[in-house]
């Protein structure tokens, strides 16, 4: 009761403020509330435990129950996967497991075993080089035998770990399954293949759609971010280059000589070039993803004006441009704006521009405009395509009253469209933030990230001397830099900044993902 | 009186005629100069392609202007695509079909297995589709570009890298990254129709297939184009997998390589004239499209 009042008094405080006062209110109450809600959070740990310790003990006690009465087959299942299956009529489904088991028994022993006993050291013999003295012609022959691989071994332990956890799962399953067909067996239902070749189109559709899907992003996403996180802790570089050598495991070095060690100036440069590459970044990324969402919904609302004629030929226009690939069109228009590029050209020839022409692209602050600009120009296409159908959808009786009520047309946007068009595009708007962090195509076709940084002392960190990083690189230009184009071929930092991105974007989109109405009410649209 | 109101109403009714008319005016006018804008770099691709010297003083390359004449330049030709499909540094005939055959097979592979993703995630309830969700969303905030190095130092221990194969295999393998525009299309799809065959004795089979997928034309045609089109104009990947053998390259690659590697003005025109090579089947398929997009992808499947 008492707390309802508060809620009402403070509704009602809310409801006298004027409009600049009430989204202080929010921000301040946004920031207020933090250190409730955190510790909302935090009282909610013992439930949360007591859940997954529920669900621990559903798995725990599943598994006793199979053990204590269980006939034979189930019994023989715990060391046979599949067998309780196979002699219960599910052939199929009983020797999927076990085949399953004997893949694993034959992985292990192959490979999976050496690999995981080698993971602390990451390999201990890289290479041998000996000389054998040819008997008949006395030639010295040198001849180099790889032993260890430090990579190979980084791979082979991570998938073997995910079969692993694969195994548990299915053994888990085969399990509970086995124990099932027993129960009813016993009341006297029986199973049988067709009827689990049935589920594979009715009950269990779902694993049949996302089970190719699933296995190809655990195979070239899942995996390679694992080893990369793990590269992240080792010093793969240049100098630890496999097969020819071996790389080991440094701890938190990478991290430390990022941030923490090297002499004052040195570390103070790194420091401020990421600074500054960090902030560029979290720019672009705010200018590049709003802009092309505003000006592309705004030119979809204009072609999609009643009065407005030829509506199909405007769309056309538009969108025969993303018929054009994109790296064509951003390396045509670098040329164009090059400083020695037709605009520069024409600009002189017209007398308007004298010497060397503006430095459209070569100048740090122009350079990033030209970027954003550019961008709206490759991306507006591409929101409208997406925003002119979806605006169509709005209901138009809700405009109707809105002009009886003698609503303007900015007010009607800012309280129909725009709620409504943001509501239906959250998520696409985070995977449109979360690519412009990571757009690689953009920056390094236009301008390659420079031009690039001047320092006034000589004693430069390599990882920002030796990739020639500029004012115009993204964090992901920057590791290209870093593990492509510079000789050092930094691994190892190259995966610390990606871990930065990771946390810098994480954090973002999960805020804005978790806030969104879409997701929240995700079951009332439908 | 009758008469007075009337006059009154018709004279309003003028003005706001008028008012309507000068917006429309200056909306066309806005939407002329927008499509200049977006065409004009286009139109500056085909004349230059069509031109065999690189001058940047001149926009309109090579029209039939008296100083061009005068200049002795040479007026429209075809050179720059034959020198396009003989050079022997570059083999782009090799490129292109390279580049063909890796996205017509992805377009094909991929939209069976976005759309199948889309629709589990959409319309089908289960234990973990919040957490497959939450999964592609947080995979998605990697550096896509790290786990490309990881992928490719695999490749090299099987002797597998500048290779199509591994190249269209990587694509697929990110169909379900992309189910986003595909669900929420699905989304908008009433549940009442899934109730209604499930009624009739409908599997959830012959409901995806039978029911959803008539309705989804459009959205089946975005993903075919947007699968095409994505390894047909994809730069980073194919640059670092297939990047080092020339043979083994898409055209993305290697006109990249070829204006940036090379004496980049004098080859800029045979870059021209492979961009506009590149671009027609990617026009083509557009064109052809057409009628499923021009109204909007996410127009929803059962209006009303």
């Amino acid at each position: 009761m008492d707390n309802r009042e508060q809620v009402l008094a403070s509704q009602l405080e809310y409801l006298s403020l004027s409009k600049p006062q009430r989204a202080i209110y929010k921000i301040s109450h946004f920031f207020l509330d933090l250190p409730k809600k955190i510790s909302d959070s935090f009282r909610r740990i013992p439930s949360k435990t007591r859940k997954v310790k529920q669900s621990a003990e559903g798995v725990f006690s599943s598994i006793y129950h199979a053990g204590k009465e269980g006939d034979y087959k189930t019994r023989i299942s715990f060391i046979l996967m599949g067998f309780g299956l196979m002699t219960r009529n599910q052939i199929l489904r009983g020797s999927f497991y076990f085949l399953y088991e004997l893949f694993f028994i034959v992985f292990m022993c192959l490979i999976g075993g050496t690999s995981l006993a080698s993971l602390p050291y990451l390999g201990q013999i890289g290479r041998v080089t000996y000389t054998v003295i040819d008997p008949d012609f006395l030639i010295d022959i040198e001849t180099t035998v790889y032993y260890d691989n430090s990579f190979t071994i980084l791979l082979f332990s991570t998938i073997t770990f995910i079969l692993i956890l694969i195994l548990i799962f299915l053994w888990y399953n085969q399990l509970k399954d086995s124990l099932k067909l027993q129960r009813m067996n016993y009341i006297g239902k029986k199973a049988s293949d067709k009827e689990s070749f049935k589920n594979i189109f009715d009950k269990s559709y779902e694993k049949t759609l996302l089970f190719l899907p699933m296995s190809g992003l655990v195979l070239f996403t899942v995996i390679p971010i694992i080893i990369m996180i793990l590269v992240g802790f080792t010093n793969y570089n240049s100098e630890h280059m496999t097969p020819t050598s071996l790389f080991d495991w440094v701890g938190l070095y990478n991290f430390e000589e990022l941030f923490a060690s090297g002499s004052a100036s040195n570390n103070n440069i790194f420091l401020e070039v990421f600074g500054q590459v960090l902030l560029w970044t979290l720019v672009w990324a705010f200018f590049a993803t709003f802009s092309n969402y505003f000006l592309g919904m705004i030119m979809a609302m204009i072609i999609n004006i009643k009065g407005i004629k030829l509506k199909k030929i405007w769309r056309t226009v538009l969108i025969s441009t993303i018929a054009v690939p994109q790296f064509i069109s951003l390396l045509l228009v670098s040329y164009i704006f090059s400083d020695y590029g037709v605009v520069n050209g024409i600009l002189t020839s017209l007398g308007l521009v004298t010497g060397r022409g503006i430095p459209f692209l070569s100048d740090a602050l122009l350079a990033k405009v030209m970027i954003i600009l550019i961008n709206t120009w490759v991306g507006i296409p591409y929101t409208m395509l997406i925003c002119s159908g979806l605006l169509m959808n709005i209901p138009d009786d809700l405009y109707e009253s809105a002009r009886i009520d003698g609503a303007s047309p900015l007010k009607m946007y800012i309280k129909i469209t725009l709620p409504y068009m943001l509501f239906v595009t959250t998520p696409y708007l985070i995977s449109q933030f979360v690519g412009n962090i990571n757009n690689f195509n953009v920056i390094y076709l236009l301008t390659s990230g420079g031009p690039a940084f001047s320092y006034p002392v000589a004693d430069v960190p390599y990882q920002v001397s030796s990739t020639g990083v500029g004012h115009t690189d993204l964090l992901i230009t920057w590791i290209y830099k870093m593990t492509v184009t510079s000789n050092s071929k930094d691994y190892g930092a190259a995966s610390v900044i990606g871990l930065l991105i990771f946390a810098v974007v994480a954090v973002i989109s999960l805020i804005f993902y978790n806030r969104s109405n879409s997701v929240k009410n995700e079951e009332e649209f439908q | 009186m009758t008469d007075l109101s009337l006059g009154k109403k018709t004279s309003r009714y003028r003005s706001h005629k008028r008012a309507v008319l000068t917006r429309n005016i200056f909306l066309y006018i806005f939407l002329t100069i927008i499509s200049i804008i977006w065409l004009i770099p286009f139109v500056y691709l085909i004349f230059q392609s069509l031109s065999s010297i690189y001058s940047p003083s001149n926009f309109m390359p090579y029209l039939p202007t008296e100083e061009n004449i005068a200049n002795g330049y040479p007026v429209w030709t075809f050179e720059n695509y034959v020198k396009l499909f003989t050079d022997t540094n570059y083999p782009f005939w090799k490129w292109y079909l390279n580049t063909f055959v890796i996205s017509l097979v992805t377009m094909i592979i991929q939209t069976v297995l976005v759309l199948g993703t889309s629709y589990a995630l959409s319309r089908l309830r289960f234990k973990g589709r919040q957490g497959i969700m939450r999964l592609i969303l947080v995979l998605g905030m990697f550096p896509g570009f790290l786990s490309t190095i990881i992928i490719y130092f695999t490749l090299q221990l099987f002797h597998m890298e500048s290779n199509i194969f591994s190249l269209i295999l990587i694509y697929i393998a990110s169909s379900a990254m992309q189910y986003y525009i595909a669900k929420g299309f699905f989304d908008t799809i009433p549940k009442s129709l899934d109730e209604a065959a499930m009624i009739d004795g409908a599997n959830k089979n012959t409901i995806f297939f039978r029911i959803i997928m008539p309705l989804s034309k459009p959205i089946i045609v975005y993903t075919l184009l947007i699968s095409f089109t994505s390894p047909w104009g994809d730069f980073m990947t194919a640059s670092y997998i297939a990047g080092g053998n020339p043979s083994m390259m898409t055209v993305a690659v290697g006109l990249q390589q070829m204006i940036t590697l090379t004496q980049r003005v004098e080859m800029f025109p045979t870059f021209c004239a492979g961009g506009v090579v590149v671009a027609i089947p990617i026009m083509i398929l557009f064109f052809w499209l057409q009628k499923y997009y021009v109204e909007g992808i996410t127009g929803g499947a059962v209006k009303g």
